[in-house]
């Protein structure tokens, strides 16, 4: 049931994409949320959110602050994936 | 009291059940065809709702606005957003301070979509399937504050509601804004998406809404002895009013000018109009004086007529209780008779078509008025349109809404 590190990466840039509307080639592990991508908060819980439930995992509100960059987000989910 | 400012339309947008635009909108108006028709949605069978057709939008906002764009904002904001672009590009995209432009835009019921598809994420899946932008789009306010990101707006982005006169009473507090001095431009006017399976259910229950399952084209007949109730439609419109000044200082295209606005409270009945029409006589009287005209001036009504049973008497009552012998030179279009009932956003579609009425000098047929009601005491366009004279004209554009909101504009041709 897990995934690689490259189809989350590339599930979570179909998220990014769905939600802000940003090419899904723009999002690669080394972009931050903020910095990069200009991902405001509001739009990162959407991301979030949908992310919970497309990989079907749990990302912890105090967590999503360690999520800087969107490799940091594939690490987390590929660690705690079921 | 006498108008300092002038404030003139300087551009007009709308998505209804007739069109995507404005011109597509005035075409079907001219050639009297109806926006209602059967719902396909699979909930109308699922809840074995009595009322199977309304007035639905005729160009769906997914063809026009971006996959982004249809996901964040509710469909209420999705209209209002269609229609202020096109109302914006009319108007040739001004050049204005932020400071100094504004955003108005009711509406009757707001993010119904949103507000009930986040409460089954709710209890179907728990709170961390809520969206978090639901509460930012399921604000009534939502529209005005979208369009004015949009827009770039930082006068001041305003909100009324006012059940079916939300329209309307947008559009008088943009006259008011740039009258006092707040504003150069308001990008003004009403939206509504509560074609939802829940306002359905409430207006049907509540025996408002024309029950003519088998002919849906011909359920919505203001003025007619077989109305049964009105039309549930959806849609925006929208107007750019501009100070004259400022409109001028810019070459700007003139298309009419919103002259007067009248509004009052019938503190008589939740739903019900008051049957002698007092409140709404009295709106339309100050919307009248307000534009420093008088009753002979008027040439034309747009009537709130929803083809209910008793409000498009009481309608009439009101409209001879303000204007007399005068009503007899004022012919009345009942636009609703196509449009059906837009809510918060009738209002301003009706404002948008009296505009459209003086700028081509015709008053649109009323259809479906097979068997003229004698209760009714106007003279209604029926048949085929009839122009409007030459020279300066005025018209009136009446909104009415549940709590007993009465609004009343007057606009003067250029």
């Amino acid at each position: 049931m897990a995934q690689s590190e490259q189809e989350i990466l590339e599930g979570l840039a179909e998220i990014v994409n769905e939600e802000t509307g940003l090419p899904t080639d723009s999002v690669q592990a080394d972009k931050s949320f903020t910095e990069d991508l200009d991902i405001d908060s509001l739009s990162m819980m959407t991301i979030v959110v949908n992310a919970e439930e497309k990989f079907g995992v749990r990302i912890p509100d105090d967590e999503v602050k360690n999520l800087t960059t969107v490799g940091d987000a594939v690490s987390f989910i590929a660690k705690n994936q079921g | 009291m006498t108008a300092t400012r002038r404030v003139v339309v300087t551009g007009l947008g709308a998505t209804t059940p007739l069109g995507g635009t404005v011109a597509e909108t005035w075409d079907a108006v001219l050639a009297g065809r109806s926006g209602a028709r059967t719902m396909t949605y699979d909930w109308v069978e699922k809840y074995e709702l009595p009322v199977t057709f309304a007035a639905t939008i005729k160009t769906p906002p997914s063809e026009v606005l971006t996959k982004v764009e249809t996901r964040r904002l509710d469909p209420s904001a999705q209209y209002a957003m269609i229609a202020s672009r096109e109302a914006w590009a009319h108007a040739g995209s001004p050049e204005v301070e932020p400071e100094r432009l504004a955003v108005a835009i009711g509406t009757g019921i707001g993010g119904v979509w949103t507000l009930l598809d986040q409460w089954d994420n709710l209890r179907e899946k728990g709170p961390r399937r809520v969206f978090p932008l639901a509460v930012p789009m399921l604000m009534a306010n939502s529209p005005a504050g979208n369009v004015s990101l949009e827009l770039g707006a930082r006068a001041g982005a305003h909100s009324t509601v006012s059940a079916c006169a939300s329209g309307a009473e947008a559009m008088g507090f943009a006259l008011e804004m740039i009258r006092s001095g707040r504003a150069d431009i308001v990008v003004a006017g009403g939206t509504e998406a509560a074609v939802h399976p829940l306002p359905f259910a409430g207006f049907a229950a509540m025996q408002a809404l024309s029950k003519r399952n088998d002919d849906p084209e011909r359920a919505s007949r203001p003025y007619d002895t077989g109305r049964d109730g009105f039309v549930l439609g959806e849609g925006a419109a929208v107007m750019v009013l501009e100070s004259e000044e400022h409109a001028k200082a810019r070459g700007a295209t003139i298309y009419a000018e919103l002259a007067g606005v009248g509004m009052s409270a019938d503190s008589h009945h939740i739903a019900a109009p008051e049957p002698e029409g007092a409140g709404a006589s009295r709106a339309m009287l100050e919307a009248v004086e307000r534009a420093d005209l008088s009753a002979t001036d008027i040439v034309h009504i747009n009537a709130h007529a929803t083809s209910t049973p008793v409000g498009d008497v009481a309608e009439s009552n009101a409209i001879r209780r303000a204007f007399g012998d005068a009503a007899d030179g004022m012919p009345v279009s009942a636009t609703k008779s196509m449009t059906g009932h837009l809510l918060g956003a009738a209002g301003a579609l009706e404002g948008v078509l009296t505009v459209l009425a003086l700028q081509h000098r015709v008053a649109p047929a009323t259809i479906n008025l097979d068997d003229f009601d004698p209760q009714i005491n106007l003279d209604v366009v029926r048949g085929e349109a009839r122009t409007l004279p030459d020279g300066d004209i005025a018209a009136l554009n009446n909104s009415f809404g549940f709590g007993g909101h009465n609004v009343a504009l007057t606009f003067k041709s250029v």
